[in-house]
């Protein structure tokens, strides 16, 4: 019985590593288009997003630390951990590529983050239903935001139309990993902490569905879904990242201002 | 500043502590109090520490922690010796809770307030609907025209998304629902 409470504790830290790492590495993605978007309100609206995206994060991977039990904050696990210790999804980690290979990446993940984050709202586990309650008004509003944006966009003109729908044939790939359960989401599920992954599929569906039709945009025919985020196996981009996103930590650990 | 500490034995009523919070003003909108905002969720005694509970806008909100640091200074200023800021997340904040004297504070500032009950449902029928020309009307807070345009759907601030008149002309603010 000791055993099996020590085994959730630890799958819930992962779990929560996954949310946190998941929504820090894409909040740092849409970040570096600061002070560099097409124009200034899709400017202010990519910081915007970014911010309510590191705010989430520091509300998940505090939980993670607390849940955790070694003293490790919020900012400890974001910066002092390797890339093998990150548990984000694939799709986030992606790099910018244009202005609409952002916003498809981040339509893709807003489509799941939103219904993924209602079903949490009923979790067991209270801590993880209020973060969820408040982390999704403000993914509601990312929503509109990138839903709209991928239809004006995918439904533009021949040049806009062209770009949309090459991120869809690059950021496909990656989409299926949100909605694949390994056992640690199994015990989470199990325990009634988390939905189980699969059963987000069919909102997913739905939603990408019917924006894409919208946006004349198809995915495409291949079925190969890459997946490893979620267990620590990372694509070459996020060791980049981190390089600079934790350089000022490694650099001057402890560092205060 | 020479901060008066309170007596040791005089007790101050909660009614109290509230009417000091109400002098604190939001920093980003600095014509409406933090307890207008409703974010002072609770004021109460733990023996004879204070604790007060308050609750972010939006999770990254980079002014809750100079929130949190106005609201310290004020209550130290008037002699509060033991005090606690508690962080609550349950029920999230909502623009519901913007009092009703402050909305016409913030019209008046050129920020048009919330419309109750038009927040973000992130569903496609919400959005078709709006598409289909039930789309959301935000008064200018200017020259009061219903002629307006959203610019973007985030502004200046988390809590606020960017439109413009067309009758005047000018830019302005809207405090989204949440």
């Amino acid at each position: 019985m000791a055993l099996a409470a020590l085994d959730l504790d630890q799958a819930l830290f992962e779990g929560l590593c996954r949310l946190g790492d998941s929504t820090l590495v894409l909040g740092h993605r849409v970040s570096e288009w600061c002070g560099h978007a097409p124009v200034l309100e899709e400017d202010i609206a990519l910081a915007n997003v970014a911010l309510d995206l590191i705010g989430q994060t520091q509300m998940w991977l505090g939980l993670a630390g607390e849940v955790e039990g070694k003293g490790r904050d919020a900012d400890t696990l974001a910066f002092r951990r390797d890339v093998w210790d990150f548990r984000n999804l694939l799709l986030v980690e992606r790099p910018n590529g244009d202005f609409g290979h952002t916003l498809m990446r981040q339509f893709l993940f807003d489509a799941w983050h939103q219904p993924m984050l209602k079903a949490l709202e009923g979790s067991g586990d209270a801590r993880i239903a209020e973060i969820a309650a408040k982390a999704g008004k403000e993914v509601a509003y990312h929503l509109e935001r990138s839903a709209d944006l991928v239809i004006r966009l995918g439904d533009g003109t021949t040049e806009s139309h062209q770009r949309m729908q090459t991120a869809l044939d690059k950021l496909w790939p990656y989409t299926g990993e949100m909605m694949m359960a390994d056992a640690t989401d199994q015990a989470l599920a199990g325990a009634g902490i988390i939905a189980a992954p699969d059963s987000l599929r069919p909102a997913w569906d739905a939603l990408v569905g019917e924006v894409l039709t919208e946006a004349t945009l198809k995915p495409p025919e291949g079925r190969y879904m890459h997946k490893g985020g979620k267990q620590g196996t990372h694509s070459e981009h996020l060791g980049h990242m981190l390089t600079e996103m934790q350089w000022l930590q490694r650099a001057y650990p402890d560092a205060k201002w | 500043m020479a901060a008066t500490r309170l007596p040791r034995r005089q007790m101050v009523s909660e009614a109290q502590i509230w009417e000091w919070l109400a002098e604190v003003p939001d920093p980003e909108i600095p014509v409406i109090s933090v307890t207008e905002l409703g974010i002072v969720r609770d004021v109460a005694f733990d023996g004879p520490e204070l604790v007060v509970t308050v609750t972010p806008t939006y999770s990254g909100c980079p002014a809750t922690s100079v929130i949190n640091f106005e609201i310290e200074k004020k209550l130290r200023e008037k002699g509060v010796g033991k005090l606690r800021l508690e962080r609550r997340l349950d029920p999230p904040w909502t623009t519901d809770w913007i009092a009703p004297e402050a909305r016409e504070k913030l019209r008046a500032y050129g920020i048009a307030p919330p419309i109750d009950g038009t927040r973000a449902e992130g569903v496609v029928a919400g959005r078709i609907k709006r598409l289909n020309g039930a789309a959301l009307v935000v008064p200018c807070p200017r020259c009061g025209s219903e002629n307006t345009q959203k610019v973007s759907q985030f502004g200046s601030t988390p809590c606020k998304a960017a439109y413009q008149c067309r009758d005047c002309l000018e830019p302005f603010d809207y405090f989204k629902c949440i």
